[in-house]
């Protein structure tokens, strides 16, 4: 193996083990930002010693050791002399005596530290971006430049942003545990935001610029599936997931040869991708056999489960959708959910129907500017055969809309009526 | 980034024992723990098998047991990973549960991206 073939293989690894390895060291020494420094001095070890000795059979293991001796060490050197931090050295170095094989034993304990790393990561004390560069950080094994080109930010902003949410974490005081009782939901909530957050931000990346970028989705799925293996009683971070899945099996769909972007009902079903459809239903699954109700990230992945499982769009189960709207409504009353139900609904029962929720809709302040209300309520008019008025909807939507493309395609429907209306048969 | 491993190994003479299935619901689990591996299968006994050739316009089929293989496909997994040398410690960790044999890893074609430009941008 050649210099460069072992850098490249230490490198895989390093992403591979990272996470786990900071989680126990910050176990032990009970500050994240010395457990990552820590963590380094083993990379740096491997990276002196195995070009020349080779890749050990169990690398992540021997980093592992390597990582736990140079923790021992600073707690012993660095005198921390409070009776704690003595009791805890001599409780791991017990462990430390014990065969290194017994990793399973081992594994259960990392476990819970990869857990206690995720939602201090995810701490709500920190501004979302913190939480967000700190989890690709110690959690994807991303490095700052990675992060940086993932989100279009400069560098340095981005090593400013892990050192401060680092030193917030050391000054609060942030308890390395798992967050329990009555905390545990908002904390689970703050996670989940994170991981949806960095999923996003890969999925509207546009293709045809920095892969890195939507090689976010991939990273937040894996910290998702982590997550759910961990916290297996959790339904909402199985509906996550599931969304996430099922979000991603389009990804091949939802752009035009020009790079524009497909509706969903217009993309072809074919490119979607049934590996990732199958884990999303699987993972819906999950949440749904846990009980209760479902939650806003389950209740979002079994709307687009919907639409998964139908092989045409003609063939979709509107009703349903139209029934995980309303449900959704009642858990996050929002006006944009009430619209997508409305459409939900005419797709179902007919386009009175829809209009009928829709119009209840133009009183509200939060969508005067939104210009898919009178898009939808234009869909629907027409429908009726409401020409004229459907005409003035679109117009009134192309008025209101940023996008060049989509006010083209209003104006082109606002024209089309008015063709209709004039009894031009085209 | 996806790879397909195939793992390629001498043909069992006896089913697997309870502790080989225990020790391979393991390996399975810690990957989907991981959160890599996508898709993972198993392949049953040659003898319930076939192989199907088309060469120079014939088609032919050879049902199994293929005993004179030295080496027969026992299964396949799906891995996500962000390169190919990733993609190797996720097999060579499999390799170390599951014993003699040798996986393929094939990088899998993802429509409508530009997997030169992707193995750059992660490596």
């Amino acid at each position: 193996m050649t210099a460069t073939d072992t850098h490249r293989a230490i490198d895989a690894i390093w992403r591979i083990e990272s996470a786990r390895i900071i989680a126990a060291l910050a176990h032990m020494v009970r500050d994240i930002g010395l457990a990552e420094d820590l963590a380094q001095e083993a990379l740096v070890a491997a990276l002196e010693q195995w070009p020349a000795g080779g890749v050990p059979e169990k690398p992540g293991a021997w980093l592992m050791a390597t990582a736990r001796h140079r923790a021992l060490d600073h707690l012993r050197h660095h005198q921390l002399a409070e009776r704690k931090h003595e009791e805890l050295g001599r409780e791991l170095e017990a462990r430390q005596a014990i065969a290194p094989d017994l990793d399973a034993a081992l594994d259960d304990e990392v476990g819970d530290d990869l857990l206690r790393l995720i939602f201090t990561a995810c701490h709500p004390v920190l501004p979302a971006e913190a939480r967000v560069a700190l989890t690709l950080r110690l959690l994807g094994g991303l490095t700052t430049a990675e992060i940086a080109r993932a989100f279009l930010a400069p560098e340095p902003t981005v090593a400013q942003r892990i050192v401060r949410a680092k030193r917030t974490l050391a000054e609060r005081r942030v308890p390395f545990e798992v967050p329990r009782g009555a905390e545990l939901a908002a904390r689970l909530a703050s996670v989940l935001e994170v991981i949806y957050l960095i999923f996003n931000e890969g999925y509207t990346a546009t293709t045809g610029g920095d892969w890195m970028r939507p090689a976010l989705c991939e990273d937040a799925l894996r910290l998702g599936r982590v997550l759910a293996e961990l916290t297996p009683e959790e339904p909402e971070v199985h509906g996550l997931v599931a969304l996430m899945e099922i979000q991603a099996s389009r990804s091949r769909a939802r752009l035009g040869p020009a790079g524009e972007p497909v509706l969903l009902l217009d993309q072809d079903r074919g490119r979607w991708d049934q590996l990732l459809i199958r884990r999303g239903l699987a993972a819906l699954e999950r949440a749904e056999k846990l009980g209760g109700a479902l939650g806003l990230y389950a209740l979002q992945a079994a709307i687009a489960a919907c639409h998964a499982r139908a092989r045409t769009a003609p063939e979709t189960d509107w009703a349903r959708i139209a029934r995980l709207y309303e449900a959704l409504a009642r858990l996050a009353p929002s006006p944009v959910v009430q619209l997508n139900r409305a459409v939900a609904v005419a797709m179902a029962s007919g386009p009175a129907a829809g209009l009928e929720l829709a119009d209840a809709l133009t009183s509200d302040p939060a969508l005067k500017t939104y210009h898919l209300l009178p898009s939808v309520r234009g869909d629907f008019l027409a429908k009726l055969g409401r020409f004229d008025e459907a005409r003035a909807e679109f117009e009134r939507a192309a008025a209101l809309t940023q996008n060049a493309r989509e006010r083209d395609l209003l104006l082109e429907r606002a024209r089309t009526l008015c063709l209709r209306n004039a009894g031009t048969r085209t | 980034m996806r790879f397909l491993s195939i793992y390629k190994t001498a043909e069992r003479t006896s089913p697997p024992t309870q502790e080989e299935i225990a020790r391979m619901g393991a390996l399975v689990q810690e990957g989907m723990k991981a959160g890599y591996l996508l898709a993972v299968e198993g392949c049953l006994p040659t003898a319930l098998g076939a192989r199907i050739r088309r060469s120079e316009g014939k088609l032919t089929v050879t049902d199994g047991p293929f005993t004179e293989s030295k080496e027969v496909v026992g299964g396949l997994a799906i891995i996500q990973a962000n390169s190919k040398e990733e993609a190797i410690e996720r097999v060579k960790q499999f390799l170390s549960f599951a014993g003699e044999g040798e996986c393929e890893l094939r990088q899998l074609s993802e429509a409508g991206q530009n997997t030169q430009a992707q193995g750059a941008a992660r490596s």
